[in-house]
């Protein structure tokens, strides 16, 4: 590692190199962003019905996002460090707030309202979730042992069960996932993963028990979408039928009947992958699978090139997570998944999952950018 | 948590962590693997199979209906014809409530119940997305109604469609016909492509019998459509081939003089237009108005029309069966001159009532004490019974049967119509496997003046008394004189050409006993002759609804009016060069001479009148 950092330190920077530092953008991961967000322009713009409305929207949303991303990036990692309990907290106190004023309303409540704007906390939670494992695992030696694996585990499971009972299925996997991303990048013995995979599917049917109606029949939906072809397997589907007719070489840009003509429901929001796959085909879905895992790829890299535990545990984290978004996504569009609701990443229209993502890629530009070249 | 314990090996920890990043890196590849193989089933193994199902979302086949054809009377005037009308439609697939729609629809436009339930048996068998109409020729204050509250019924919109008009209601519905909706056992016959845009179907008459000549040839469109079936573009269209338009023989003018003459009472009178088999005439009284069947008839109308006494629903011209009586006399005469049984000179006497050898039963004349000596020409003009009660018995059941058969009695005429009986024309044969009983002498002398089992309808009697006319070449009446489409002319049916060998000498030893019946002073139908620059061969009839006891006197005052004699008239004009024959049967109408010659004779008269 030494050497490394002196050969870093004998290359004269060069004058774009120094702006980009003093910006803290890591140029490989900014490309890839910017790319993918283009594609998420090019479509919605099909899959919106060819209006500028909700392109200008996602612009905004994008630009929003952006904006944070680069102040974050700003931002040196040890305050993140510093503020992950605190932060945690307040995640957790918020969520909480949520529910009892679920509970005094009626229904599903994921807002808080907070006069101008209105804010998800489960989407700040997707963030200090990891935030505050990969803090207490960081205090430890690696690998964790039992206690810190249970006290790991509990941080994981509070957030996750506050998030569930909303109920929103798709971000309480997601953080979920995000901590158990940090218990495997601290070294979680491999045969704990396994008996971890083994007691899931043992749980399977207790699962199945405390699942809502609407859960469950997602899942059966999965196992055989032509049970309910007009209510509940319609989604799947149809966009079954959007995706298969793409073909190799798609439809082309604006040449997808199945959402032009409204067959395919949510074209826009959860199921645009659908939309694409039409257009563009299998080569089309290759390049984005190859953009996507470009962008893990540079997260892993930043992960595995970061200097202090908490940011390696936290990089990997992230990078984990982005790509169980992906993988839910294009795997419930496909109908290898059941259906929840979990947004293609930076493809999307809306939802505030844009902008916790691009916050997420802010941090870990920041743990890139703010390495020292000198060992302290 | 004390910091004393956190002693870190940074290399462990290190290589650990690289480790857990490549293991990261290989299991996301691997699940990324996965996504791709899944990919590859859909977009590659399934693609054809997707493709069409894609296809199959987005192009709805938009059925055309064909506009139906036109039909019309000899001069051009129109019997049946398409007018644009409102209707009030429903697609159910874009109605959330339907039965609290169908409620305020109620409310709104006062729709009788039976309607609702008229639509309830239509729209099951519709395709999705079908718009289905609830009310048929909506008048403009329900189409303003319903104008106004149109928001507020999704799915309910008003459509012009064209439906079927029979301008001359009653006059003609018998031989026109008309359209109905198509019902279940239609359905299962009728060919599906051809009638998928359709709810109506020719059901009698010419409608029903040229059905597929009037329908046309469905078109479709091909029309891409989103998911709530709006259209959105049309791909392809195959149009539609209008139906023929059909020009009948029948003459409405001379049809309304027939109808009208008919007056109250129930009847029939055909006419035929002896050179060609074109049937002027086909009326059959009390008729009907065919519109309301159109639009769907209640079930109280129909129940009406069906309870009443007088039957209009029933087409007595095609399907009435009757006993012909005198009117059958010429042909039993033309029978002995051909069989050479009798000679035209030969004289009978007759006493007013006729005995079969050793049986006391007497067959009475209808003139009390007889005729006299009279010859065959004036047994004929006197309508003598005791003439022909012998010359039935001399001819035998055979001869009269083989005879008669020859001009259409006991058989169908072949008229393009749907519906028409054969009648009976008595035999030896038929007795006996019908009745399993032998023939009696007595019911050969019956059959001489056309009593007995002998029945036969007007369209028969008319028909047998064109082939007499027309000296044995035998006339096959028919109804469309022309189908008319877009870029062709079809005639319509082919006529038999069949010819009965007659001797021409005797054929017209018969029409002279006819034209005395019309012009002699002693003829039984002189009325009628009045002021014509032509002769009318005639002869009448009185059939006997019952039979009258021996030696009762028949009093016609006396007897309920339902069971006064059926009054029939034949006759063709003019005698020398026979152009139209009329049968007439007016039911209950008493004498034949009094009541049913008159009416031909209007016909006659207004047809010859127009010819000259």
């Amino acid at each position: 590692m030494k050497t490394e950092t002196r050969r870093e330190q004998l290359q004269p920077p060069s004058l774009l190199g120094n702006i980009l530092r003093k910006l803290h953008i890591d140029i490989p991961l900014f490309i890839g962003l910017v790319f993918t967000s283009l594609l998420s322009f090019i479509i919605l713009y099909s899959a919106g019905g060819q209006e500028t409305g909700i392109l200008l929207r996602q612009a905004a949303r994008i630009g929003l996002a952006f904006v944070l991303m680069a102040v974050l990036a700003h931002i040196d990692p040890h305050q993140f460090k510093r503020y992950s309990t605190l932060l945690f907290n307040i995640g957790i106190f918020l969520l909480i707030a949520v529910l009892i004023m679920g509970q005094i309303g009626k229904g599903a409540q994921r807002w808080l309202d907070i006069g101008f704007f209105r804010f998800q906390p489960s989407e700040m939670i997707k963030i200090t979730t990891p935030m505050m494992i990969a803090w207490y695992l960081a205090e430890h030696p690696l690998p964790p042992k039992s206690k810190q694996l249970f006290i790991a585990s509990l941080l994981t499971i509070i957030p996750t069960l506050l998030i569930a009972k909303q109920p929103d299925l798709g971000t309480a996997l997601l953080v979920a996932s995000s901590g158990a991303g940090v218990l495997f990048f601290a070294g979680l013995s491999w045969r704990f993963i396994l008996a971890i995979v083994a007691a899931l599917s043992g749980m399977a049917p207790v699962l199945w028990h405390f699942m809502r109606g609407y859960q469950r029949d997602r899942v059966l939906t999965l196992l055989n979408p032509e049970a309910d072809p007009l209510g509940r397997g319609y989604h799947i589907i149809q966009s079954k039928i959007a995706i298969g007719s793409g073909g190799i070489y798609g439809k082309g840009w604006l040449g997808s009947t199945q959402s032009e003509l409204d067959f395919l429901p949510e074209s826009s929001t959860d199921f645009v992958f659908a939309v694409f796959a039409e257009e563009f085909g299998l080569f089309g879905c290759l390049g984005l699978l190859s953009l996507y895992l470009l962008i893990i790829g540079r997260c892993l890299y930043i992960a595995a090139r970061a200097q202090d535990t908490y940011s390696r545990l936290l990089a990997g984290s992230l990078a984990f997570t982005f790509f169980v978004y992906v993988f839910v996504n294009i795997g419930m569009v496909i109908g290898i998944l059941p259906v929840v609701g979990v947004p293609l990443p930076l493809i999307s229209y809306g939802g505030t999952s844009i902008v916790t993502l691009l916050a997420g890629f802010g941090i870990l530009m920041s743990i890139h950018t703010h390495r020292t070249f000198l060992p302290n | 948590m004390s910091r004393i314990y956190t002693i870190k090996d940074n290399l462990v920890e290190n290589r650990l962590f690289l480790n857990r990043i490549a293991a990261a890196f290989i299991t996301i590849l691997l699940l990324t693997s996965g996504l791709v193989i899944r990919l590859i089933y859909l977009q590659i193994v399934g693609h054809e199979h997707y493709a069409t199902l894609a296809k199959e979302n987005s192009i709805k086949i938009e059925p055309l209906e064909p506009t139906r054809g036109i039909i019309y009377d000899r001069h051009g005037k129109i019997l049946a014809e398409n007018l644009p009308s409102y209707s009030l439609e429903l697609i159910p697939e874009q109605i959330s409530n339907m039965d609290d729609t169908l409620r305020r629809l109620q409310n709104l436009l006062a729709i009788p119940n039976e309607k609702i339930e008229q639509y309830h048996k239509q729209r099951i068998r519709q395709k999705r997305f079908t718009s289905t109409p609830l009310l048929i020729s909506m008048s403009d204050e329900e189409v303003a109604k319903f104008a106004v509250v149109r928001p507020y019924f999704p799915g309910v919109d008003i459509h012009a469609r064209l439906v079927r008009h029979y301008p001359y209601k009653d006059l003609a519905s018998h031989v026109v016909g008309y359209v109905g909706r198509i019902n279940e056992a239609e359905l299962k016959t009728l060919p599906i492509a051809e009638y998928r845009g359709a709810n109506h179907v020719g059901k009698i008459g010419i409608e029903g019998f040229y059905e597929t000549e009037l329908h046309g040839k469905a078109g479709y469109a091909e029309i891409e459509t989103n998911v709530q079936a709006r259209a959105i573009n049309i791909l392809n269209e195959v149009d539609t081939e209008p139906g023929a338009n059909l020009y009948l023989t029948l003459d409405i003018d001379l049809q309304k003089t027939a109808y009208d003459a008919l007056d109250t009472f129930n009847g029939a009178v055909v006419a035929i237009e002896i050179k060609t088999g074109g049937v002027l005439v086909f009326a059959s009284r009390p008729g009907f108005d065919p519109n309301p069947f159109v639009v769907g008839i209640t079930n109280n109308d129909y129940q009406a029309l069906q309870a009443s006494d007088n039957q209009p629903l029933y087409n007595r011209a095609l399907r009435g069966l009757y006993p012909p009586g005198s009117s059958i006399k010429p042909f039993i005469a033309l029978a002995g001159l051909e069989y050479n049984v009798i000679s035209v000179q030969h004289r009978l006497f007759c006493p007013g009532y006729y005995q079969l050898p050793n049986a006391s039963h007497r067959y009475r004349d209808w003139k009390k004490g007889g005729h006299g000596a009279v010859s065959l020409t004036e047994a004929i003009t006197q309508s003598c019974d005791v003439y022909f009660y012998t010359l039935a018995s001399m001819l035998g059941i055979d001869r009269i049967h083989s005879f008669l058969q020859q001009f259409g009695f006991g058989e169908k005429s072949g008229i393009d119509l749907v519906g028409e009986r054969s009648g009976l024309l008595p035999s030896r044969e038929w007795k006996r496997n019908q009745r399993n009983q032998s023939w009696y002498p007595g019911e050969t002398v019956i059959t001489g003046i056309g009593q007995g089992f002998l029945q036969i309808s007007p369209l028969q009697l008319a028909r047998a008394t064109a082939t007499l006319a027309n000296k044995g070449n035998v006339v096959t009446p028919f109804l469309v004189d022309k189908i008319v489409r877009m870029n062709s002319i079809a005639p319509g049916p082919e006529s038999h050409g069949k010819t009965i060998p007659l001797n021409p000498v005797n054929a017209n030893n018969i029409i002279q006993g006819m034209i005395n019946v019309v012009h002699s002073a002693r003829g039984t139908a002189k009325g009628i002759s009045k002021d014509i620059p032509y002769q009318i061969a005639g002869k009448t009839g009185t059939a006997q609804v019952f039979n009258i006891k021996q030696d009762a006197k028949y009093n016609e005052k006396d007897i309920e009016f339902k069971l006064r004699d059926h009054a029939l008239f034949i006759s063709f004009a003019p005698a020398d060069d026979p152009k139209i024959a009329v049968a007439v049967i007016v039911e209950n109408g008493g004498h034949g001479g009094s009541v049913a010659a008159p009416i031909a004779g209007k016909v006659i008269r207004q047809f010859l009148g127009d010819k000259k």
